[in-house]
């Protein structure tokens, strides 16, 4: 079983989010979600200064069998785009905690905790949909 | 019996597993008016043999008259090997390849005829085809938004030399989607984009321009290209593939070559057919390739290290991205695309470079002609490839009637398109001084006869 990090926001759509000092909220898809999409050959990134919607579509990672898109799990505007995928898509594969962050978000609401998870929940989230 | 072979049992579970009661109810969300009940005008079938002598009937009144019509299609010499080899089983009855080990044949052909497409348009990457000139204009347009996303305005800039159907096709199939097309200026002596009275500030996601245009002129492209790079706008041109044999390709044209080039496959090897099937091409910079629309192969070695073919970048293709692909509306016209690179493989590029210039010679052969006629004149001035629009002082369409009398197909009335008396003629290398001679003496006689 994968290891969740303990300090992450996960929802159910297998993305996590990391509040940074900035306060700003990093963004990228959980090992569970690069695990199941097989190797990342391109990442669709959105342009920093755009602004998203929560449920919007923010991001598409395409592997070698199908291209998904990535949505946004909270309202606000992109600070930053991890351009390095735009080259090494499959650091998501490699470090989707790290080095395999897809955006960073400046909110414009406070964050409804309530409607992400936990690492145990997600873990339990997990759990369930392998039964 | 029905080519569908779906007993009345196997239906009724189908529909009881996905829990509809009939057919019908699997329509239910197109609203009742615009279900047609009954298609009035279409007869009763009729057996094979009466179809076949009513076509023969239908095909002896065209006779087989000179044709000197352009205007977006195009009559070649066509050598027979062409369509002999396209029709050999292996390649008539293959449809899309992608079962990459039973299809290698197929494949390659596909991959040789986008490496001869880009050759000639002089971009990096071509798709499989689309399936004619004007939806490819289209699928560029929608292109273009995808791919040039700093630009949200949707407004897509039109040459005055852009085929004005091929404006009508894009805006029926790209319209709803909230693209508009524009036209620029026109200079009136040159037929081409008045560079005086470009707009700043309309903010195009693209530019369009023809090469040559619809009424056969040469517009200037590398400065519309720079022109609409500055503008922030891509440069999508639409070529003929015979003149790319002479005039310098869409890749070159200005500081960085246009974005997208597409056109009209049809000239190569392609019969005129009453209009289809014809198919079109789609070549662009490597870096919009994931934003071109439909199929394209890839070659790739295999775990012997054996050269081999495959599709490639599937991802962006509806099998796969559903609703988001990059079109759910376009194919490749395998047959015609399998027809085009036989044609270009034995003409080769001095082959395809005689036909060019030999259609060049021929139309001004022809222009010199009935321009020597009274009330006859160009009406642009600046050079032209195969198509030439003449200016007239009395309506045009009398003429052609009187022309197709002595089977001569005289050329595209212009009048509607240009606002005044003009035609649009072309003479490609299939015409002979003779023909040509035989078009201008008949044409001075038909205009002293409407003068009497």
């Amino acid at each position: 079983m994968s290891d969740l990090p303990g300090d992450l926001l996960y929802t159910n759509d297998h993305e996590w989010l990391r509040r940074e000092e900035d306060g700003s909220v990093s963004i990228g898809i959980t090992d569970h979600a690069q695990s199941a999409l097989g190797d990342l050959v391109y990442v669709e990134l959105p342009e920093a200064g755009s602004d998203v919607d929560e449920a919007g579509e923010m991001a598409v990672v395409e592997s070698v069998k199908a291209a998904s898109d990535v949505y946004a799990p909270i309202s606000g505007s992109i600070v930053a785009v991890n351009e390095e995928l735009a080259d090494d898509p499959e650091k998501i594969n490699s470090d989707p905690y790290g080095d395999g962050w897809i955006v960073r978000v400046q909110p414009s609401d406070a964050i409804d905790e309530s409607a992400m998870m936990s690492p145990g929940d997600y873990q339990t989230f997990l759990d369930e949909l392998d039964d | 019996m029905p080519f569908i072979p779906h007993t009345e049992k196997d239906t009724s579970e189908m529909l009881q597993a996905i829990g509809v009661d009939s057919i019908a109810d699997l329509f239910d969300e197109i609203p009742p008016e615009l279900m047609i009940e009954h298609l009035p005008h279409v007869p009763p079938a009729v057996s094979e043999m009466e179809i076949s002598r009513l076509m023969r009937r239908r095909a002896r009144m065209d006779g087989s008259p000179m044709c000197f019509i352009g205007a977006g299609a195009y009559e070649h010499h066509i050598p027979t090997a062409v369509w002999d080899i396209a029709t050999r089983g292996e390649f008539y009855s293959a449809y899309t390849p992608y079962q990459a080990e039973a299809s290698q044949g197929t494949l390659q052909t596909i991959y040789e005829y986008q490496t001869m497409i880009t050759e000639l348009t002089g971009l990096d990457v071509s798709n499989a085809s689309l399936y004619d000139g004007a939806s490819a204009l289209a699928e560029a347009s929608l292109m273009s938004v995808r791919a040039n996303r700093r630009v949200k305005s949707g407004r897509i800039l039109l040459a005055p030399g852009v085929n004005p159907v091929y404006e009508q096709v894009a805006l029926a199939i790209a319209g709803a989607q909230g693209l508009t097309f524009e036209r620029l200026d026109q200079d009136a002596a040159s037929g081409n984009v008045d560079f005086g009275k470009l707009p700043e500030g309309r903010e195009p996601v693209a530019v369009v321009v023809q090469q040559p245009s619809f009424v056969g002129t040469l517009d200037d492209v590398d400065r519309l290209t720079d022109w609409a790079h500055e503008q922030g706008a891509f440069l999508i041109s639409i070529v003929n593939p015979t003149a790319l044999a002479v005039l310098r390709p869409p890749g070159q044209w200005g500081e960085a070559g246009a974005d997208i080039a597409i056109g009209e496959g049809q000239p190569l090897g392609v019969p005129m057919s009453s209009g289809g099937p014809y198919f079109g091409f789609m070549t662009c910079k490597q870096k919009h390739v994931r934003q071109m629309p439909g199929r394209i192969v890839g070659r790739t070695s295999d775990l012997e290290d054996n050269p081999g073919f495959a599709l490639t970048l599937q991802a962006r293709e509806q099998h796969i991205r559903r609703s988001k692909a990059t079109s759910n509306i376009c194919t490749n016209q395998g047959l015609m695309v399998t027809a085009a690179t036989i044609y270009m493989s034995l003409l080769g590029l001095d082959g395809l470079v005689g036909v060019a210039n030999a259609s060049h010679l021929n139309t001004t052969m022809l222009a010199y002609g009935l321009c020597g006629i009274e009330g006859v004149d160009r009406l642009y001035d600046g050079p032209f490839f195969h198509e030439v629009a003449l200016g007239l002082d009395r309506p045009v369409a009398p003429l052609l009637t009187a022309l197709a009398d002595r089977d001569i197909l005289g050329g595209f009335d212009l009048t509607s398109t240009v606002g005044r008396n003009a035609l649009l003629v072309c003479a490609t290398e299939t015409k002979t001084e003779a023909d040509i001679e035989a078009y201008v003496s008949a044409f001075a006689d038909v205009m002293a006869a409407d003068s009497a």
